[in-house]
Formats: structure tokens, C-alpha cells, sequence
């Protein structure tokens, strides 16, 4: 029965009640030769085309973006993961994501290209009729037409559903005329179609396919941004525009279907493309920091520097780890729902829903990791780093929009949350049993049993206790506060960083097994395993800590403290040794390279 | 017309180059191979641009053991319509040399092409080697080729401008930069270098000439110095002292 039970595939926010096994993530370290010629191939076009143009690319030179864009599409990276039969090349996710972390290096250009292959482009894939999806996915694969994303207004960000563009059936039921205002539209001043989201009657939100030709579609000035500069961000306002009704997207009053479920995707996508920013400033960071010299050593000597080299690279392996695991787990499902009859499209959104939970960790940790190696790389560079001359700077600035969009961190960690919850409630994870299970392990005495012996054993126990004590505060904050839980924002981030960071643990320590397993684990591998466990348990107790005394008190916080502090236990290593080897390997290959 | 291009595997340009076996052997272990730049950006570009141009067929040719089959496959992906890859450790370039002289003996090809140099050894000779043992016409460092029916016009760099030559096909010629510029190969040609063919030719048995006796790494440059312009005595004593050059 238990090897049944492990062989059966571990469903959306699952990772928190059942173990995982190191044969059922993916790693890096297993593309094919394929992936790895695709994945050069984008290194290339961003290296030799993109960076060389970032300056004026940010200048938005006149027609710059347009020309790399439709390059991109000459060269397929537009359509990689768009099936065959609509023009695409038919790759797989993993694919996808490790094309997106590629580009994710190019800057605003990147974020250009996501906007068009991501929010532009899949709404009409997945949500589209056969009509629609044969009308434009052909030409958004090549870079023929270019898409743009309408959700948010100035009056509804975070709060997509209070949208005010409104869309009316014309009296002869030939189209829908549309009147309102978008804001914050990345490629808003170029796109060829938009995906707009406006409320038919002012009631029922439904998604629209909008021609940029439409008469009465205008769109807006250049907004001026913080950073992202060379991205193309508009309002685009709609004054009477007719939109035919064949360009209804799903089905009336579903918009929230395709404004949510494409946002999924998105998220992960995004800690793709923050992947590839974070990979490449951190081999800056590595490179300046072997070649500056003070007090007549080089900078990289010094302990201090070590340390931040050392963290980037550990922020960095960590968040792959999971994003991987992550898309495999998408591509598997998707492949299940395939097999029960749905088309790829349906069947990839269905997936992405389904890890909905860890896309919006990916998203928040993703963006998170980027701003932290951005920072660094601008601390590395000292002086420098602070001149428009060198390349953090941009990449500074380029960063801190990443928290912000495809649903700000805060919406994210409150979602994580809010969606096992109600995955509780609807019965589809049992959150209860295993919670209760640990009420009364609190009142059992501790188990000091011997330590088990086999391979990762410590690590494997920090992860289950870290399980323990996210179901111990959540079950506890649940049970005490019930509805009015909604309102305690606070505690709700506390607890998202809890499963966030016990996550990431699983991730990192399920590819560091099956690398040790098919024998490439190195020992700075195992130091960079070693440190996140080490550095989390604090972070994890952090969390629980200011959960649990948000909401108890007396003897029953007490206790809940003391199983806190028993489910955050760590193993002590000196964690100073672990990074000065872990820098002296980046320092050493002058790259980020593991 | 059928181009033949010579492409062998060189580490890429970040490897930091180490030996084993008391500096007698190249460590290979985590070193990535790429195509030599010269023969993919240079030699195979232009060959597929006159290809394109002109009709024919393009094919790559490599000496070297199946772990050559990536950097094939890339240029595969790029655009040659298919592969030769004969199967021996690369030895010299007279090893090289004659395996390719003795493949295109037995096929008809029109101009074998191949990059100025490799850029792990820079030894620059394979493609005379192989004019020679074909008792073909070689040009060495073009930097520009057009084809006229059989007849070939080239340019080459010479110390302080150009040459320009004619030469009948075949002949065999080494690419310089200014042949072409380098091609990122696109999803379809890296999905189609799957199915292209690769045809493994066993090794022409022929004697070797060199044995590498051992390497050694460049010493470490070390710091430079700066010495005032009015302070010529620190530098005189430097020079003799240090450097002891005077």
C-alpha cells in the first residue's frame, strides 16, 4: 500500500502533507543534448543581439524592439512551446521554462518577450475557439503580430475584478462596443492584438481578442519607469470600439477564468526570466570581483565579499531547484489530463492550476532572489556599481518591477495561503488529519530516537519538521480564528514564508540527492544544501513565532513555542567554511557554476 | 556543388585549461567543447551562404570519437545536410589530414573548406596538408569567396592589405574572418540536426608522426609596476635588479 501511495504523483500544495522522492523531481543537470543546443541558441541571440543594442534598446530607439522581436521569431523562440499544428515547435514545459530563464537575461527585452509569448499569447491558445487560436496563434509564434495583456485600470490593480471598461452587445448582436482604459500595458505601444478584459453590461467580466487597428483604440504616452525602461508600457484607452463577437474570449462573465489561470503560468514563467537576470549578475559579481583590487589583494579574497558571492549562489540553486521540480511536475500533469482526454492547451492550463500553489511561491522567491543578487552585484561593484556606466545599475532598477507584477508578492504570499486552505475545505488535500496527528505528537514526549543513518537522513527530518510545525500554525490559527483568519494579513505571510521556505528545502535537497545518486554531487553541492537547511530553520522559527504570538497566549503558546522550537531544529555547521567553499569554486570557474 | 567542411571540437574559450598525467595529457573533465569557431563561423556559414546561392550540398566532416557527436549535431542544426565523422582520436595533423584526404578521395566533392586554425593547438596546417595529399590547389586565410562556374575568386589578408586570387575547383581553402558572419541555428534546424544523417567512417590506418612529450601553462603574468617619469634611478635599478635585463 505505501509503494502505491509514493508512486502515485504528488498533486498541487501536496508537497506539504507527503514525502517526496528524489526520482520524481527534475533537474537541471538532466537536459538532453536538444535542450541544451535550444537553451545556447537563446544564450546566443540574447549575448550577440540583444545586450550589445540594452542601451538603446532602453532609449527605445524607434523600431529596435520590434526588429529583435520579430529576429526571436525568425529564429523560433516566439513559438517553442506553441503546438505544431498552430505553427509552434511543440516543446515540452521544461523546455519552455529553461528558453524563458535564456532570454530572461536580455533585459527589457525580455520582459517584452514574455509579455507577447506568455499573458499575449496564451490567453488565445488555451481559452480561444479553433477559429481564433488558427487566426492568430500562427502569426503570434512567428512574431508576425505581437500581443499585448489588458486587465489592470488605474482604479484596479491587485483588485483585477473591480475593472470599469465596460463592453455592450450592439443592437444588431454583430459586435461588442467597448469603452474604458488600461493601464501599465507592457508592449502597449506596439502590440497587434490585445487580450482586454472589460464587463459586458458592467457585470459580467469576459475576456476580448482586440485588433490594434480597431477604430477608437488609442493608445497612451510612454509611461516613464523606475527601471525596465526599454519595455514599452502604455495605457490604451477604448472609446467605442467594436470588437465582432467572434472575438469573445471563453465564455461570457469567465474572464476571471483566463485573467487567473494564465497568470499561473506567468508566475513560474516570470521566476524563469528572473533566473536568467539573477545567473548573469551574478557572474558579473563573480567576474569584478576577481579582477578589483584594494589593500593589494583582490576583492574576492576578502571574507566579506566571499560571503555575498557565496549566498547568490545559494539563493540561486535553491530557487532552481524548485522551479524545475515545478515544471516537471506541470509537464506530468498536463501529460495525465492529456490522457483523460483533454487537447495540450486545456491540458497545460489544467496543469498550471493545479501547482498554482507552487507557482505563486516560484513567483515571490524567484523575484525575491533576483533582488537580492542584484543588490549585492551593485555592492560588489562598490562605486561602480552605482554608475549608469556599468551594468548593475540597469539590472538594479530592471529588478524591483518583478515584485510588483503578474500579482504582487504580498497577493502571492496571501494566495499561497488562501488556496490550500480552500483546497482543505473543498476536501482535495487532508490538511486535518496529519494536524491533529501533531497536536497530540505536542503533548507526547519528544522522540529522541537514534539518529537514522541513511543518506540525507538529518536533512530528510528538518523537512518533515518544518511540514510539522507549518500545519501546527496554520492548523492552530485556523482553529482559533476561523473566518476572521482572512483579515490577519500579517499572520497569512508568516505562514506563507513557512511553507515557502519548506518548500524550497524539498526542492533543493531532492536535487542534491539525485545528483549524489547519479554520482555529479560535489562537495560544494552539499555545502550549498547545507547552508539553506542551516539559515532556514532560523527563518522558519522567525515566521512561526510572530504567527503563533499574533494569535495565542499563556500555556497554550508555551507549548505551541515549544514545538515550534523543536520543529525548527537544524544541525549546527559552520556555515563561514561552507561559503568560503562554496565562493572559492564560483571564484575559481570566474562564473556562476553550479 | 559539393562543399565538404572540416569542423573539429575546441574547448570553449572560458575553459581553464589544466593538464593530468604529469602534464602530459589535456584534462577534458568538465570542459565544454563548442564547434572551432573558425571552421562554424567561417568556413561553414559560407558554405551553406553558397549553397543557398548556387544549389549543392553541404557536408561537415570531423576526425574524432563519438564524443564529437554534440558538436556535429550543431552544425547539423546550423545547416549542413549531413555528417562524416570518422572514428579515431585526433593525433596530429597529419593524422587529421590524410583521414579527410582519404575520405574525399573515395567521394567526389567540389572544395573542402576549413577554418584558418583550431583555436586549443592554432596549428593552422590541416588544410594544406590536405591540398597536398590531394594534390589540390589550397588558399590559405580567405577572408572572402565568390564562385563562378569552377572558377573561384578569393580574397586574403596579407600584412597591409589585400590579395586577390583565382583558382579553379577543386582546391581546398582555410577561412579567415571576413568570410561570414556567424549563424545562430533556429528551433527548426536544432529539431531537424536530429534526423540528419551522420555516417561513422572507421579509421584509415596510417602511421603517426609526433607523440606530445608534455605541456606547460604560460608563466603568471605578474603585476606591473609604475614608475614616476622623473625617477628614472628607481627605474635603472628595477630593470637591473628585477628584470635584470641591463
Amino acid at each position: 500500500m505505501a509503494d502505491k501511495i509514493i508512486k502515485q504523483a504528488l498533486k498541487g500544495g501536496e508537497f506539504l502533507i507527503r514525502e517526496s522522492s528524489s526520482a520524481d523531481t527534475f533537474i537541471p543537470e538532466e537536459f538532453n543534448e536538444e535542450q541544451k543546443m535550444m537553451a545556447q541558441m537563446a544564450e546566443d541571440f540574447i549575448d550577440s543581439e540583444v545586450l550589445p543594442v540594452n542601451e538603446q534598446i532602453d532609449h527605445q530607439e524607434e523600431g529596435l524592439m520590434i526588429k529583435l522581436m520579430n529576429k526571436a521569431g525568425e529564429l523560433g523562440l516566439l513559438g517553442a512551446t506553441i503546438p505544431e499544428e498552430y505553427g509552434g515547435f511543440g516543446k515540452d514545459f521544461i523546455t519552455g521554462t529553461l528558453l524563458t530563464e535564456k532570454i530572461g537575461a536580455g533585459g527589457s527585452f525580455a520582459v517584452a518577450c514574455a509579455a507577447h509569448t506568455g499573458i499575449g499569447t496564451l490567453p488565445i491558445l488555451y481559452f480561444g475557439n479553433e477559429e481564433q487560436r488558427k487566426k492568430y496563434i500562427p502569426k503570434l509564434s512567428t512574431g508576425e503580430m505581437k500581443a499585448a495583456y489588458c486587465l489592470t485600470e488605474p482604479g484596479s490593480g491587485s483588485d483585477a475584478l473591480a475593472a470599469k471598461t465596460n463592453a455592450k452587445l450592439s443592437a444588431d448582436g454583430k459586435y461588442y462596443l467597448l469603452n474604458g482604459q488600461k493601464m501599465w500595458i507592457t508592449n502597449g505601444g506596439f502590440a497587434d492584438v490585445f487580450i482586454v478584459f472589460a464587463k459586458i453590461d458592467g457585470e459580467k467580466f469576459t475576456g476580448f481578442i482586440v485588433e490594434a487597428n480597431s477604430e477608437g483604440l488609442t493608445r497612451g504616452e510612454e509611461e516613464k519607469k523606475m527601471g525596465i525602461k526599454g519595455s514599452s508600457t502604455r495605457q490604451i484607452f477604448f472609446q467605442d470600439v467594436k470588437v465582432p463577437v467572434e472575438n469573445l474570449l471563453g465564455e461570457i462573465g469567465k474572464g476571471h477564468l483566463i485573467a487567473f489561470n494564465i497568470l499561473n503560468i506567468g508566475r513560474l514563467k516570470l521566476c524563469a526570466a528572473a533566473m536568467g537576470a539573477t545567473k548573469r549578475m551574478a557572474t558579473i559579481s563573480v567576474e569584478y570581483a576577481t579582477q578589483r583590487e584594494q589593500f593589494k589583494h583582490k576583492i574576492s579574497d576578502f571574507g566579506a565579499i566571499k560571503y555575498k558571492l557565496a549566498e547568490q549562489a545559494i539563493k540561486i540553486f535553491t530557487v532552481e531547484s524548485a522551479m524545475y521540480r515545478a515544471s516537471k511536475q506541470i509537464e506530468e500533469k498536463a501529460h495525465d489530463l492529456i490522457g483523460s482526454g483533454l487537447e495540450y492547451p486545456k491540458a497545460l492550463m489544467g496543469a498550471a492550476e493545479e501547482f498554482a500553489i507552487e507557482c505563486a511561491i516560484l513567483k515571490v522567491y524567484g523575484s525575491e532572489m533576483l533582488d537580492y543578487v542584484v543588490d549585492e552585484a551593485v555592492q560588489i561593484h562598490g562605486g561602480l556599481g552605482f554608475s549608469e556606466e556599468y551594468t548593475p545599475a540597469r539590472a538594479y532598477r530592471d529588478s524591483r518591477i518583478n515584485r510588483i507584477f503578474e500579482g504582487t508578492n504580498e497577493i502571492n504570499r496571501l494566495l499561497t495561503v488562501d488556496m490550500l486552505l480552500k483546497r482543505a475545505m473543498k476536501g482535495q488535500l487532508d490538511l486535518m488529519t496529519p494536524a491533529m496527528s501533531i497536536q497530540k505528537e505536542l503533548m507526547s514526549i519528544p522522540d529522541f530516537s537514534s539518529e537514522d543513518e541513511a543518506p540525507y537522513a538529518t536533512q530528510r527530518k528538518q523537512i518533515s519538521n518544518m511540514k510539522k510545525g507549518i500545519l501546527m500554525v496554520a492548523g492552530a490559527a485556523v482553529q482559533k480564528l476561523m473566518m476572521a483568519l482572512e483579515g490577519e494579513q500579517e499572520l497569512l505571510m508568516n505562514i506563507a514564508n513557512m511553507i515557502s521556505e519548506s518548500y524550497l528545502c524539498e526542492s533543493l535537497l531532492l536535487r542534491v540527492m539525485k545528483m549524489n545518486e547519479i554520482g555529479i554531487a560535489s562537495a560544494e553541492h552539499n555545502d550549498i544544501l547545507n547552508v539553506n537547511f542551516h539559515d532556514a530553520a532560523d527563518r522558519f522559527h522567525f515566521e512561526g513565532r510572530n504567527a503563533l504570538s499574533s494569535f495565542a497566549e499563556g500555556d497554550e503558546l508555551r507549548m505551541m513555542l515549544l514545538g515550534l522550537k523543536r520543529f525548527s531544529k537544524t544541525e549546527i555547521i559552520n556555515t563561514k567554511d561552507c561559503r568560503r567553499r562554496i565562493a572559492a569554486r564560483l571564484i575559481d570557474a570566474n562564473k556562476y557554476c553550479f | 556543388m559539393k562543399f565538404l567542411v572540416c569542423i573539429s571540437k575546441a574547448p570553449d574559450t572560458t575553459t581553464k585549461i589544466a593538464f593530468t598525467d604529469n602534464n602530459t595529457k589535456f584534462n577534458n573533465d568538465k570542459v565544454v567543447f563548442i564547434v572551432n569557431p573558425y571552421d562554424e563561423w567561417y568556413a561553414l556559414v559560407r558554405a551553406l551562404e553558397l549553397k543557398e546561392k548556387l544549389g549543392g550540398t553541404v557536408t561537415v566532416i570531423n576526425v574524432g570519437a563519438t564524443d564529437c557527436d554534440a558538436i556535429i549535431r550543431k552544425a547539423l542544426a546550423i545547416g549542413a545536410d549531413d555528417a562524416v565523422r570518422i572514428d579515431a582520436e585526433p593525433i596530429d595533423a597529419m593524422f587529421v589530414a590524410k583521414q579527410i584526404a582519404q575520405y574525399v578521395k573515395a567521394n567526389a566533392y567540389d572544395l573542402v573548406l576549413c577554418g584558418k586554425e583550431t583555436i586549443d593547438y592554432n596549428g593552422s596546417e590541416v588544410g594544406g596538408m590536405i591540398a597536398g595529399l590531394l594534390d589540390w590547389g589550397y588558399v590559405s586565410l580567405a577572408s572572402s569567396l565568390e564562385l563562378n562556374g569552377d572558377l573561384a575568386t578569393l580574397n586574403r589578408e596579407i600584412a597591409g592589405g589585400y590579395e586577390t586570387v583565382v583558382v579553379k575547383t577543386p582546391f581546398v581553402l582555410s577561412a579567415a574572418k571576413g568570410m561570414a558572419e556567424a549563424r545562430i541555428p533556429n528551433m527548426r534546424g536544432i529539431m531537424a540536426a536530429r534526423t540528419k544523417p551522420v555516417a561513422v567512417v572507421p579509421v584509415f590506418a596510417c602511421e603517426n608522426y609526433t607523440t606530445i612529450l608534455s605541456y606547460e601553462l604560460p608563466k603568471e603574468k605578474t603585476g606591473v609596476k609604475l614608475v614616476s617619469p622623473d625617477n628614472v634611478d628607481e627605474l635603472v635599478s628595477l630593470l637591473h635588479n628585477e628584470a635584470k635585463v641591463i
